[in-house]
């Protein structure tokens, strides 16, 4: 970037002040640790200045807002345009009581919605199914017929908000019920804005709500990818959320977050390429899901590596044409497992420090966790607490005032490099081995996950890391905060209205759309047609899921530890 | 104790929570120190966690669960437990996003010991060590 004169003046002059300035001092005063690590256990030099730069190129490499290789985000204007998306996962007991939280939350100036849908419901049960026992209502909410998707939404107009589900291998009969749901409001489907995560690949590498082996899985998703984009029945509608979140969650470190979330990109991509659908119609439509952890600048540095990298691989691996299929747009969820149940008022910094990364970093949407979720579910008061944490910082802290304001920083422009390189390097990895679908067959991503979950582990309890209130600085007996708890009759209710719905409806009709389901899926036309009919006609989800395994059979995961 | 003779756990995900990072860590810690470890993998019913637990003979279950459901699926686990005549033979230790105001209902069922987030294994390595040595050792 530099000229080369200037850069040999800067390497004589930090060398003579290594030796004239920091050794000295260093021989009375050594530093406090031997060796200086971020949170993905990255060695940080003491230093950064223009010669760790000096392989990069700003045109290349960094270049413009809105331009390829999208370091500094994916608009011209960022956030001076239009702030990041408040998105606040919620979802709890009944779609009434979800409803309401809803309501609140968008009442609080939250801007889009994000449904948490409980465990049976993730894994195509209806609550009434035995391994639903103990689990309706818990950690979402419980949806088994289209029913419940209409008070889910119930006064919520569904062409004024945008919605984020996040649901995987049933991913395609929640969107069913969606669109249902706003026909029914009388919204056509195209004119519907959001989000399906439909990213089974990490479900069975980290975050465990497969139902179906991974190949069916992968057809069940490209059909969602042709609906939408090739139809063009969606054209609004992000068609997966690929995410590094759970694999995060799950103890993976920030690079191996990027490599294995790209990976999975990948595969998705080549699957969808070989169903036939056109790389610029479908790729436009891709969006991701990224975790902010503690650590400030190697996270804003992930954001801008992962950003980059995706880029190029759009324009140089798969040759994409259209600028919008190169751009990676991306929803950020601060660290759930960051937090702690010590001493939890300590997590609303902890969310700050990990939503101003994502801020830096130029997310498109954000989740800021709320404090008492290492004991619970977000109580009312925590949930707001974690909304306003970032209305204080799109609005008080000034990072939205300026586009990419950390571009330029020689410790983060390095370390972007470095986490670009170090991707890329466990792509090729995976690209040997045959690809994401093969790796996560053969269990190799979930053991590199576990093998760095455990070594962070160890850090913690051999305090070569300090997690404030867990390991160091730990005060006896803490007060009680007050947790939220769900109604166990919630069970009841929701067993209660499965069974009205089951006499009300017209259960030929119901049997005949499984049948048309079932038919389908043993061919190669998109199921979303049929599972649109069945779901219209109040058939379950777990019905038609049921359907599903039988002619596609279920995954049984590969123990790893 | 002789090697051939170590102490052999059971741990289990009982619900249909996929989290099981803190499960497999504690699962390697209590291997790394010298006992013999099973792990059910996640989504298992009380059926086959007992199942589990009587085929491979263990000195203790523990059990790991974040979803919330611990109250139903351990209560019914316990009585399985009961049914088979394994209630009082071994040793059953929890963790997990478990409220405190649930602990003395689950101690009541019979649960020895729940760990909350940010126990450090070697915390749970020393109480089962101790507590496994008075259970099969010392009585």
């Amino acid at each position: 970037m530099l000229n080369i004169k200037k850069l040999d003046e800067i390497k004589k002059r930090k060398k003579e002040w290594e030796n004239n300035t920091l050794n000295p001092l260093l021989e009375k005063y050594p530093e406090r640790l031997t060796e200086f690590v971020t949170t993905s256990s990255s060695q940080v030099n003491r230093l950064y200045t223009p010669l760790n730069l000096g392989g990069s190129d700003y045109l290349t490499d960094i270049g413009f807002p809105g331009e390829f290789p999208y370091t500094r985000g994916v608009q011209p204007t960022m956030y001076r345009g239009r702030l990041w998306t408040m998105r606040q996962y919620a979802g709890y007991g009944t779609a009434e009581e979800t409803n309401n939280r809803f309501k609140l939350l968008l009442e609080q100036g939250q801007t889009g919605l994000s449904v948490a849908f409980d465990l049976p419901t993730q894994i195509g049960y209806d609550s009434d199914h035995p391994l639903a026992l103990g689990e309706v209502g818990k950690v979402g909410v419980a949806i088994d017929t289209l029913k419940d998707m209409e008070t889910l939404f119930d006064g919520i107009p569904l062409d004024k908000v945008s919605t984020s589900m996040t649901i995987n291998a049933p991913a395609s009969v929640l969107l069913t019920m969606y669109i249902a749901v706003a026909e029914k409001q009388g919204i056509s489907q195209n004119k519907l804005a959001g989000t399906i995560q439909n990213d089974i690949l990490k479900e069975y590498s980290a975050r465990g709500t497969y139902i179906f082996p991974p190949r069916p899985s992968m057809r069940l998703i490209t059909d969602v990818f042709e609906y939408c984009s090739k139809w063009n029945q969606m054209p609004r509608w992000n068609t997966i959320s690929i995410s590094g979140y759970h694999m995060r969650e799950a103890g993976c470190t920030a690079i191996q977050e990027v490599a294995f979330t790209l990976a999975n990109a990948i595969a998705y991509v080549e699957a969808a390429l070989k169903k036939g659908i056109e790389l610029d119609t479908f790729a436009r439509r891709l969006s991701f899901f990224w975790c902010a952890h503690n650590d400030f600048f190697e996270e804003i540095a992930k954001f801008r590596a992962a950003r980059r990298l995706w880029a190029r691989i759009m324009k140089e691996r798969f040759n994409a044409k259209n600028p919008r299929s190169w751009q990676m747009r991306f929803h950020t969820q601060t660290a759930g497992q960051s937090l702690t149940a010590q001493q939890p008022e300590n997590n609303i910094v902890r969310v700050a420090i990990q939503a101003l990364t994502a801020a830096c970093g130029g997310t498109q949407s954000l989740h800021t966790n709320s404090m008492d979720e290492a004991l619970a579910l977000p109580s009312e008061k925590a949930a707001q607490i974690a909304l306003k944490t970032q209305q204080i910082i799109a609005h008080e802290s000034g990072v939205a005032l300026t586009i990419d304001p950390l571009a330029g920083s020689y410790y983060v422009e390095t370390m972007t490099d470095e986490i670009e390189r170090r991707a890329m390097e466990y792509i090729e990895k995976i690209d040997e081995i045959g690809g994401a679908v093969v790796a996560v067959e053969r269990g190799f991503i979930q053991k590199e996950i576990h093998e760095s979950a455990y070594r962070y582990q160890k850090e913690i309890e051999y305090k070569k890391r300090i997690i404030v209130g867990v390991n160091e600085f730990i005060i006896g007996e803490q007060p009680d905060i007050e947790i939220l708890r769900v109604d166990p009759e919630v069970e009841k209710v929701q067993l209660a209205r499965l069974v009205r719905i089951k006499k009300e409806r017209d259960n030929l009709k119901v049997q005949e759309t499984l049948k048309q389901i079932e038919k389908i899926s043993n061919s190669d036309e998109n199921l979303m047609p049929a599972i649109v009919d069945a779901v219209k006609a109040y058939a379950t989800l777990g019905e038609i899921c049921d359907v599903l395994r039988d002619v596609f059979g279920e995954y049984i995961a590969p123990d790893v530890f | 104790m002789t090697a051939s003779h170590r102490f052999r756990i059971l741990v289990a995900k009982p619900g249909l929570d996929g989290h099981d990072r803190g499960a497999k860590i504690v699962a390697r810690a209590l291997r790394d120190a010298g006992m013999e470890v099973i792990y059910t993998g996640i989504r298992q019913t009380p059926e086959s966690i007992v199942s589990a637990a009587l085929q491979e003979d263990v000195h203790a279950i523990g059990l790991s669960i974040l979803s919330g459901a611990h109250n139903q699926l351990f209560l019914r686990i316990m009585e399985l437990l009961k049914k088979e005549g394994l209630k009082d033979r071994l040793l059953v230790f929890a963790g997990g996003i478990i409220p405190k105001e649930d602990t003395p209902e689950l101690t009541k069922m019979g649960i020895a010991v729940v760990f909350g987030p940010g126990t450090p294994t070697k915390v749970i390595v020393e109480y089962l060590k101790q507590a496994l040595k008075e259970k099969f050792q010392e009585g």
